[in-house]
């Protein structure tokens, strides 16, 4: 049979998407089904007073929740355990749900929520991470800090003294949605005394049903959670599903009714967790021969009104704060603060984009100042086999970042175009009219895979396959699809390692009923980490079949359906289970924050072209080259997909994408005005892998999702640099902020 | 508000409703009809998700009152395939990357199926402008361009 790994197998569920017949959870109803909605604060900080349920409304036909009626422990269980599912007398950020209401008469909902005023006596509040890091107020703990890091490799301060060059950076990021184009949304039934059943839109069944154990004070086999269709999730369906899923089922167990909640656009964009908005500052020596010989990085991150993963998006921002570069010395500070905004939260690349942007944006300084070109700095500094990272885990794989800079810029005609741009630029300005400047410029970096340090060996998970009667064979892990191809690189990876065809492998619907904990959906990590204890599960399937004198050692698709067939007939269910275990020689110090941070990283060069309008100051992307080393690559239709996505959403976060705040409340909630890029706003992304099999993956794949969040913006802040001569620092960089800095430096315009 | 009788034909069938005149179509379509293909994300005429064929022209039905289709003729992704033969804009959507979370799929497949049937053989530039009103988070357009132009090259093989 011929090898499925590294083929493009069609999505296995496309058929169900392109004629409509896949079910989203909005797609879904129950007889005598109520819909609910959530009454939120008006207010970002203060005790709530009194509610009021005015206005011609038949509150009688009316459930209504507060959090009296919740029957467990009032709180989001994830790390901290501070988010209350329902505010109890107290509100931490505006649009935090206050009480739940649900009817049968899904307009008269609305109407209805719309009548409850809710009266808040305000507190002082805190909506930036300058003014939580100065205490302004004191708005959570005794000193805003969710949690700190502190990074020290070497001896950062023995080293200025030594240095030719000390270059200091400031550079900022701001909130981004990630505007999945299906709504979150849950449908639930609950019973007191049986128990309590979800269906929702998610990336991670079993964080729902840690969350809803604790909420409901019930077994864990009570508690049910299914993953219907999820229509897009970027880390947007991670942490916040917990939430709404509760929500629908505290109506659900109050009324005794299934209860559907589903948000509208306007209410999930202002309500709903976004990217953290970040700050790094970069103090940097440098040595006239361009070596890095010492990195200072201070960097913050604004959480929220309350923790949920603050902690491990400030734990991988921190540990891709230093990049793929070799330097002897270095100290990360950081730091997640609160704010009295609505909890941000996991999206794609998880705080690796803001620190690799700050990084990246400071690289190309520390060139300019060393005399170098950005190429040639980072040539002189680039890690290799053997060195250390930032948090001195030694990289064992095989690294080249030279030769894919060499092949990166070759494929987007790097140099030639600098040049070209150079001299057109110059010349366009001689006779003093507007015109269009074209710049090109590059990010290098990496991203590891899986969760850090040792959250993998935490996770502990599993991944069952089962042999049917009729001979295929079904996998059963909690990994959900939501679009980047789960149910299709597994059914290679099985189809791989057993030998028979792709359409004998089934993939079992998440149902927390049905499934073994596989973790959760994110971190880069169901290709590579869930991905191989497929592998093995059916693997060992494979040998029990072997083991019972059933299969040979070479066998055809039949042969192998037959076995199944005649092993269940006569000893009953096959069924087998694969739990993790950690590659060998991975060390990691919680303390330190030293050792092995990730089992693999990713590693990528992507090149950015632009032109920039003077008169409507206007920066677009021309053309985009993304070039990276994944290992190998499972489906390159389905690879090529992440990153193009990838990077279309980077393109957006950095030119596009501006979160308007008004005291700590999204005030542009709507997609008229918060602008994603649309199909006449992409560039041509030109994807290409380099395939360098990692030992532990399946069939030598690492991970890649979250891989394209990351390069995209700096290369085309520098790409700005070079076409303009001003180096901008801070992202979404919208045309007022090129038209204020013109504004002030005329002298840029010439160049 | 009263409710009054509206008649339209959905994918060729006809059929007769009683809803609120000022009803969105796409609500009618996904709850009286049950017709769920047809997707909202946004209710406000900006991302294509709710996209259907009104007598041959592309509309978002979340901003279409149902009494404005009394009359018509709608066909919505439920009526694309010919039974169980997908059009060449699905099948090349499955093969190419076309779809990935599948929410924006039913609206990009309209309207693509829509543009070929006014230009058969459209450029890379048709492709975009016919949808522009289409959004999609997870693909980055660029396989969606690529499954539209592989449809082309399939019907004329
Ligand atoms: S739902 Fe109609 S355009 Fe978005
Ligand atoms: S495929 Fe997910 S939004 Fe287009």
């Amino acid at each position: 049979m011929d090898h499925p790994i590294g083929k493009s197998f069609p999505r296995k569920e496309g058929r169900k998407k392109v004629t409509g017949q896949a079910l989203y959870v909005d797609d879904l109803s129950f007889p005598d089904m109520l819909h609910g909605a959530t009454v939120r604060s008006p207010s970002p900080r203060g005790k709530i007073t009194n509610i009021t349920f005015g206005g011609d409304i038949p509150w009688d036909e009316f459930t209504v929740v507060t959090a009296k009626d919740v029957p467990g422990a009032n709180y989001v269980a994830l790390i901290l355990n501070d988010q209350p599912y329902l505010a109890d007398g107290f509100v931490n950020h505006a649009e935090e749900p206050v009480l739940l209401i649900a009817h049968r008469d899904k307009y008269l909902v609305e109407e209805a929520r719309r009548n409850v005023v809710i009266e808040i006596e305000e507190q002082p509040a805190v909506f930036t991470l300058e003014e939580s890091l100065a205490k302004k107020a004191i708005v959570w703990g005794e000193d805003n800090i969710f949690k700190k890091f502190l990074v020290d490799k070497g001896n950062v301060d023995d080293a200025w003294a030594l240095a030719d060059f000390i270059v200091e950076g400031e550079y900022e990021t701001g909130a981004q949605e990630q505007l999945y184009i299906e709504n979150n949304g849950a449908i639930a039934i609950a019973r007191p005394g049986e128990g309590v059943t979800v269906w929702g839109s998610m990336q991670c069944p079993y964080y729902v049903h840690k969350a809803l154990v604790k909420l409901f004070d019930l077994p864990e086999e009570k508690i049910r959670i299914i993953q219907t269709e999820t229509g897009g999730g970027f880390g947007g369906k991670e942490e916040y599903p917990s939430l709404i899923a509760g929500h629908a089922a505290l109506l659900a167990w109050k009324s005794g009714k299934p209860v559907k909640l589903i948000y509208d656009r306007a209410e999930d964009m202002v309500a709903t967790t976004k990217r953290h908005p970040s700050r790094t500052r970069h103090k940097t020596a440098v040595s006239k021969d361009g070596k890095l010989l010492a990195m200072e990085i201070d960097f913050t991150i604004d959480g929220g009104a309350y923790c949920t993963l603050s902690p491990v998006v400030l734990s991988r921002g921190t540990i891709h704060a230093g990049g793929p570069y070799s330097c002897p010395n270095v100290r990360i500070h950081s730091r997640a603060v609160a704010t009295n905004v609505p909890p941000h939260g996991a999206f794609r690349g998880f705080g690796a984009p803001q620190s690799i942007f700050a990084l990246e944006r400071h690289m190309d300084q520390c060139a300019r100042v060393a005399g170098l070109t950005p190429e040639e700095f980072r040539r002189r500094n680039f890690i290799h086999e053997g060195e250390t990272t930032a948090t001195s885990q030694v990289i064992r794989e095989r690294v080249d970042m030279d030769a894919l800079l060499n092949r990166a810029l070759q494929l987007s005609d790097y140099h030639a175009k600098r040049e070209r741009f150079a001299r057109e630029n110059a010349r366009s300005n001689g006779d003093g009219s507007f015109g269009i400047k074209r710049g090109i410029g590059f990010a290098t970096f990496m991203h590891g895979a899986g969760f850090t340090g040792s959250g993998e060996v935490y996770l502990q998970s599993v991944v069952s396959a089962e042999a049917t009667s009729e001979g295929t064979v079904q996998i059963l892990a909690a990994s959900t699809e939501i679009g980047q191809g789960t149910n299709t690189i597994f059914s290679q990876i099985a189809s791989e390692a057993l030998g028979v065809d792709f359409e004998m492998i089934d993939i079992i619907q998440p149902d927390t009923g049905r499934v073994p904990n596989s973790g959760p959906t994110v971190a880069s990590r169901t290709s590579m980490v869930v991905g191989k204890l497929v592998e093995s599960a059916v693997t060992a399937l494979k040998q029990t079949l072997i083991g019972a004198g059933l299969l040979s050692e070479a066998y055809t698709t039949a042969a192998f359906r037959a076995a199944c067939r005649e092993y269940v007939t006569r000893f009953g269910p096959l069924k087998t289970s694969a739990t993790y275990e950690p590659p060998p020689n991975v060390h990691w110090d919680d303390e330190k924050y030293q050792g092995d941070a990730y089992g693999a990283y990713a590693w990528a060069v992507y090149v950015a072209e632009v032109s920039y309008d003077e008169l409507t100051y206007e920066a677009r992307v021309e053309d985009f080259v993304a070039l990276q080393e994944v290992g190998r690559v499972i489906n390159p239709v389905l690879a090529a997909g992440q990153i193009e996505g990838g990077v279309a959403q980077a393109i957006g976060f950095t030119l596009f994408e501006n979160v308007v705040w008004k005291d700590g409340r999204m005030a542009n909630n709507q997609m008229t005005n918060y602008i994603i890029p649309t199909p006449v706003d992409i560039p041509p992304i030109r994807v290409y892998f380099e395939e360098n099999p990692y030992a532990y993956g399946p069939g030598g794949a690492k991970g890649i999702g979250e891989l394209p969040m990351d390069g995209a913006a700096p290369a085309i802040l520098n790409a700005i640099e070079n076409a303009t001569g001003a180096s901008f620092t801070h992202i979404p960089l919208m045309p007022e902020q090129l038209m204020e800095r013109y504004e002030k430096e005329p002298s840029l315009v010439q160049g | 508000m009263k409710k009054s009788q509206v008649s339209f034909k959905v994918n060729g069938d006809a059929h007769r409703v009683e809803v609120f005149p000022m009803a969105r179509l796409l609500d009618v379509l996904r709850e009286e009809m049950q017709l769920t293909g047809t997707k909202e994300g946004c209710g406000e005429g900006e991302c294509g998700a709710c996209s259907v064929v009104v007598d041959g022209r592309i509309v978002n039905s979340c901003l279409v009152p149902v009494a404005q289709v009394d009359g018509s003729e709608i066909r919505t992704i439920e009526g694309v395939a010919n039974d169980a033969d997908l059009h060449a804009v699905q099948q090349a959507f499955i093969e190419h990357g076309g779809a990935q979370c599948g929410i924006c799929t039913p609206g990009m497949v309209l309207a693509a199926v829509d543009l070929l049937e006014r230009n058969p053989q459209p450029s890379e530039a048709d492709i975009r402008t016919a949808l522009a009103g289409n959004l999609c988070r997870c693909t980055g357009y660029m396989k969606i361009f690529e499954s539209v132009i592989r449809a082309v090259d399939n019907a004329h093989r």
